[in-house]
């Protein structure tokens, strides 16, 4: 009987060990903190108290503005156990360095586009190891919209002189 | 007889003009330190028919030569194309918000005159809704880009299958390689700007003036029919990098979107980012009526 019961418990925790690692990992560059010193969170958050509350920042973290599908609170992505981590729906705590499995709940169909390389940026090799880039690394997880540019300059015509001519 | 002797005195002026001509042609070979005109380079044979220590020959001459007038080591590669690679290139028209990022990467990476000013990428804005492409501006300022209304469509080589351009070459400077690439030897060039003419994208660029390229900025890592400085009077174009792309290397344009809206791989193989767009994404060729069977996609998807 006990041996049965062990049996049962190992194939239990293999299978749940299967499920964690089914994600494949991708190797990424460090996540793009707002200021090198800022992690790890818990520096500072250890012992403060986690208020769920939605309302204006006034002490830290005034910068962050959330611009991104209604209203939003930082617990709905940042695990309130431990800040180090971000949370998944099911409770699944991940690193910042897999956050695209975070992002993926949601914008599944890019996620798969992501995973394939059809949406986001490669760089690397063609036949060989690629860089990808988290989501967060173009879009801003508080504001996701792609920021504006500035381009770069126009070619010059080639009747630019003949132009310039003109206005005199 | 006075006739005779006039066409004899009229025969002899001539051979001595003929020699004092020949004398005249000839003078760039003989002062070598005038003119870089060199004689392996006048009789240099075309760059497919040459054997491969020919080729060496040549690249070592092209580098001793680069390095007189740069001043820098130059690598001269005349890397051949990687077995089984075909290559293809996607462009995602809905992510492409024209910040020129590409053209400058490219004018860098593959030392392209900056005056007189050439460009391999030309990026188009278009107003949204509409594919007119005499609707498109290239010329356009702007403070921030995307601009509202305006979509942007970059243009560069498309490395035709059936390339209208290497149709019309007299005397066969350009050709495909075996990796879809179109290229030049630039040495052949005669620069007469027929396949300039034939090419319905402006893929191609006459350098009209003395390559002028600031001495930092210059990449000392160049291809025979890539990126090496070119000769005065010969048509250039985008070959995707090739001194890049047959190292494994993305071209310098993929590597430079700042919104990852290019996309480099082999087409042969199945699980290339450009295969997997090709098989999923709907795709479509600029001016596919023309049939020329262009390696270059693009495709709408956000």
């Amino acid at each position: 009987m006990k041996k049965i019961l062990l049996l049962i418990t190992i194939m239990i925790m293999l299978s749940s060990w299967a499920h964690a690692t089914k994600e494949k990992l991708f190797p990424v560059p460090y996540p793009p903190f707002s200021n090198k010193d800022i992690f790890p969170c818990m520096n500072c958050h250890e012992g403060l108290d986690r208020n769920k509350k939605v309302r204006q920042l006034k002490e830290m973290h005034q910068d962050i503005k959330i611009e991104h599908h209604g209203d939003r609170w930082c617990y709905d992505c940042h695990d309130e156990r431990n800040m180090d981590r971000l949370r998944l729906a099911n409770g699944e705590q991940v690193k910042f360095q897999e956050s695209y499995r975070l992002c993926g709940q949601c914008h599944g169909n890019v996620y798969e586009q992501w995973k394939i390389g059809i949406h986001g940026k490669r760089t690397g090799y063609w036949n060989g190891e690629k860089q990808y880039l988290l989501c967060v690394h173009c879009h801003d997880p508080h504001t996701p919209r792609f920021k504006s540019m500035k381009p770069d300059p126009a070619p010059i015509r080639p009747d630019a002189h003949k132009v310039k001519n003109k206005k005199h | 007889m006075k006739i005779l002797k006039d066409s004899f005195i009229q025969r002899r002026k001539f051979l001595k003009g003929l020699m004092a001509g020949a004398a005249v042609a000839l003078a760039p070979l003989t002062d070598s330190e005038a003119s870089k005109f060199s004689f392996e380079e006048y009789f240099q044979k075309h760059f497919m028919e040459m054997t491969k220590e020919e080729k060496e020959k040549v690249l070592k001459r092209l580098a001793d030569e680069y390095k007189q007038t740069y001043g820098k080591e130059f690598t001269v590669k005349a890397t051949e194309a990687i077995p089984d690679v075909s290559f293809g290139y996607a462009l995602n028209l809905s992510k492409c918000i024209g910040c020129r990022k590409c053209v400058t990467a490219c004018v860098k990476e593959n030392n392209l005159s900056r005056r007189p000013q050439i460009q391999y990428i030309r990026v188009l804005r278009l107003p949204k809704g509409s594919m007119d492409l005499e609707k498109s501006e290239h010329y356009y300022e702007a403070d921030l880009v995307p601009e509202p209304n305006y979509y942007y469509m970059p243009v560069q080589c498309q490395q035709c299958r059936k390339a209208p351009c290497v149709k019309v070459c007299p005397i066969k400077a350009t050709w495909h390689e075996k990796d879809g690439l179109v290229v030049i030897d630039y040495n052949w060039c005669i620069g007469c700007k027929y396949c300039m003419s034939a090419c319905p994208y402006f893929g191609r660029r006459f350098n009209r003036g003395v390559t002028q390229i600031p001495k930092d900025e210059i990449n000392t890592n160049v291809h025979y029919l890539g990126n090496r400085p070119r000769p005065r009077n010969v048509v250039e174009k985008c070959t995707f990098c090739i001194q890049r792309s047959r190292e494994g290397k993305y071209p310098a344009c993929v590597e430079a979107c700042p919104v990852g809206a290019r996309k480099f791989g082999n087409l042969l193989d199945p699980n290339s980012e450009i295969r997997q767009i090709i098989d999923k994404m709907r795709v479509f060729r600029l001016k596919e009526d023309l049939n020329n069977d262009g390696r270059f996609f693009y495709f709408f998807h956000n």
